[in-house]
């Protein structure tokens, strides 16, 4: 019923504007007014990403124990402070300029270029579809989520500047370099390796630095105990937790949704309005699969595993938001949930500390999600997907390795024993979260 | 007189209480407390993995009271925080040598 309401109303609306404009509706946006929109999804869906690391602190702040609040809250404001500078310093030029199929960028600082405005006003031409500065801002949110992710695995046991060293490396160098492959037009992308809004290129970059930095750190003292037993450590702050995943889930819209990158026809508008409805449907097959598994395996529901199950699905649908079904959203967001419900214990076996889940939700839900545009995307293929997911892995292991182990040689990366017991919170940051709680 | 302890379920302290002023009893301190018993805690689960809870959350309350009514006292509580199942708690009945109302510098059972 409401669809025909909605068919009468287009045509309605249709014969109105042939009749004003008489010429057909939808192809007829001025260029600058496609500019203008264009730039419009950029801003807009870019301070949504921006919103994200909010999400990331207050997820990760949730998920440690008090005694560490203050340092994770410091570790997220910074980082993100970090990445924008170094984005902008060689970052999006290193990822974006000149890359003409090859494996890297130029090394040097970015500039505002916009030729579509001129002291005539503004200039049609193809190349000039959205102004310079507003894809310079969605991309660098972006590399602000692969920093927030490795923040979350690492937590409870790195000194602040050990960490933000790494920050520097990965959204300086490591993160650009891999991206230019890509999106900045080098070899995978020439091969036809396809990742819309970065299930790979952000998502498991920033597990894949988490995975190379809980093995060079190591687990928190008293977390594995030698005969193989495991000591949970309960998060601090589980509405805070959830409040973060919310946010996120909020943010998503704008992280997969933008990735559109553009918003000046009917048919992007569109697009964009199928990425919304996928994105969300994907994230709720996530939760509910996650439920549904951990009460069969553990007979309760245990409400981080939900939360990251919502992020496993949101992580797995990024790689091809767009092309599937409503169903297939919801598969491959369910199996997205039921990956983070199975790996979180596997971690455990294996010693990795993983404070957060950030493992399972962003590397192998990222996996996941980038193997499963095959199901949707038929120019696809499996073997370049698969060739896209281990290159990039390999470099981002091996160069966030690198990194990590120089920093644990020079500075160091743990603080002492006695001070992990007392709380980063007092020793790298001289305040407590909740000062008057006891 | 008797000092009277004892260590209940957090969520029958509202029953015991009425229970206890309904027979006229005039004063009552409570605390929040942790302990185990013969269970020794509880096991949990928390994202995959089960950890024991070592002390539970119990209330204790304390009640002085004259020797006449000690019986009723004990009994009462004996009742009104029973469940019938584990973790109901204890109750310990010791001597108490003295007492002093602070305002008034009554001692003994008139300090009650």
């Amino acid at each position: 019923m409401k669809k025909i309401w909605l068919y009468t109303l287009f045509c309605l609306t249709a014969g109105v504007s042939t009749v004003a404009v008489a010429a057909s509706a939808s192809a007829e946006v001025s260029a600058e007014t496609a500019f203008i929109f264009n730039t419009l999804s950029f801003l807009m869906h870019g301070f949504l990403v921006m919103w994200m690391a909010a999400g990331f602190c207050m997820l990760e702040a949730g998920l440690v124990r008090s005694k560490n609040t203050t340092i994770q809250c410091s570790k997220n404001i910074g980082l993100y402070s970090i990445a924008g500078v170094m984005y902008w310093l060689v970052g999006y030029n290193l990822m974006y300029s000149g890359v003409d199929g090859g494996w890297i960028g130029s090394f040097s600082p970015w500039a505002a270029s916009d030729p579509a405005v001129t002291a005539d006003g503004f200039k049609a031409d193809d190349g000039n579809v959205y102004a310079a500065g507003s894809d310079w801002f969605f991309q660098m949110v972006f590399v602000a989520a692969a920093g927030s992710i490795v923040s979350g695995t690492v937590a409870e046991r790195v000194k602040i500047f050990s960490f933000f060293i790494f920050i520097v490396i990965l959204t300086a160098i490591i993160y650009p370099i891999q991206g230019s492959w890509t999106w900045g037009g080098g070899w995978l992308s020439e091969m036809g390796f396809s990742d819309f809004a970065g299930s790979t290129i952000v998502h498991s970059v920033g597990g894949w630095a988490a995975l190379a930095g809980a093995l060079i750190i190591g687990a928190r003292k008293g977390k594995y105990g030698n005969d193989g037993q495991v000591t949970p450590m309960p998060g601090a702050n589980l509405p805070l937790a959830t409040l973060g995943t919310f946010i996120l889930w909020l943010g998503w819209f704008g992280f997969n949704g933008g990735s559109q990158l553009a918003m000046g026809s009917a048919a992007d508008a569109v697009a964009i309005s199928s990425i919304y409805i996928n994105t969300n449907l994907s994230a709720a097959g996530g939760v509910i699969a996650a439920i549904v598994l951990n009460q069969i395996l553990y007979k309760k529901l245990d409400l981080t595993m939900a939360l990251n199950g919502a992020l496993g699905g949101l992580v797995a649908v990024t790689a091809e938001p767009l092309a599937p079904s409503p169903g297939l959203a919801i598969f491959i967001g369910g199996i997205g949930g039921i990956i983070v419900v199975l790996a979180v214990p596997l971690l455990d076996k294996l010693k990795i500390d993983d404070v957060v889940g950030a493992i399972p939700v962003h590397l192998l839900c990222g996996i996941w999600g980038t193997i499963a545009v095959v199901l949707s995307n038929s120019d696809a293929s499996l073997a370049t997907q698969l060739i896209g997911i281990v290159s990039i892995g390999l470099f981002t292991v091996l160069t966030s390795a690198i990194v990590w182990f120089v920093i644990k040689l020079t500075i160091g990366l743990r603080p002492t024993e006695e001070e992990e017991l007392a709380g980063l919170d007092k020793s790298e940051c001289g305040m407590e979260a909740y000062p008057e709680f006891n | 007189m008797k000092l009277v302890m004892a260590i209940i379920k957090p969520f029958k302290l509202d029953e015991v209480r009425d229970a206890l002023t309904g027979l006229g009893i005039e004063g009552l301190t409570v605390s929040e407390v942790k302990g185990f018993g013969r269970q020794k805690g509880q096991t949990e689960i928390y994202r995959g993995a089960e950890y024991a809870v070592n002390f539970l959350p119990k209330i204790k309350i304390e009640v002085a009271v004259t020797d006449e009514i000690l019986e009723q006292v004990v009994e009462t509580i004996q009742k009104s925080a029973n469940t019938g199942q584990i973790g109901d708690g204890k109750i310990f009945v010791v001597d108490l040598q003295t007492a002093v109302r602070i305002r008034t510098g009554d001692t003994g059972a008139d300090a009650l």
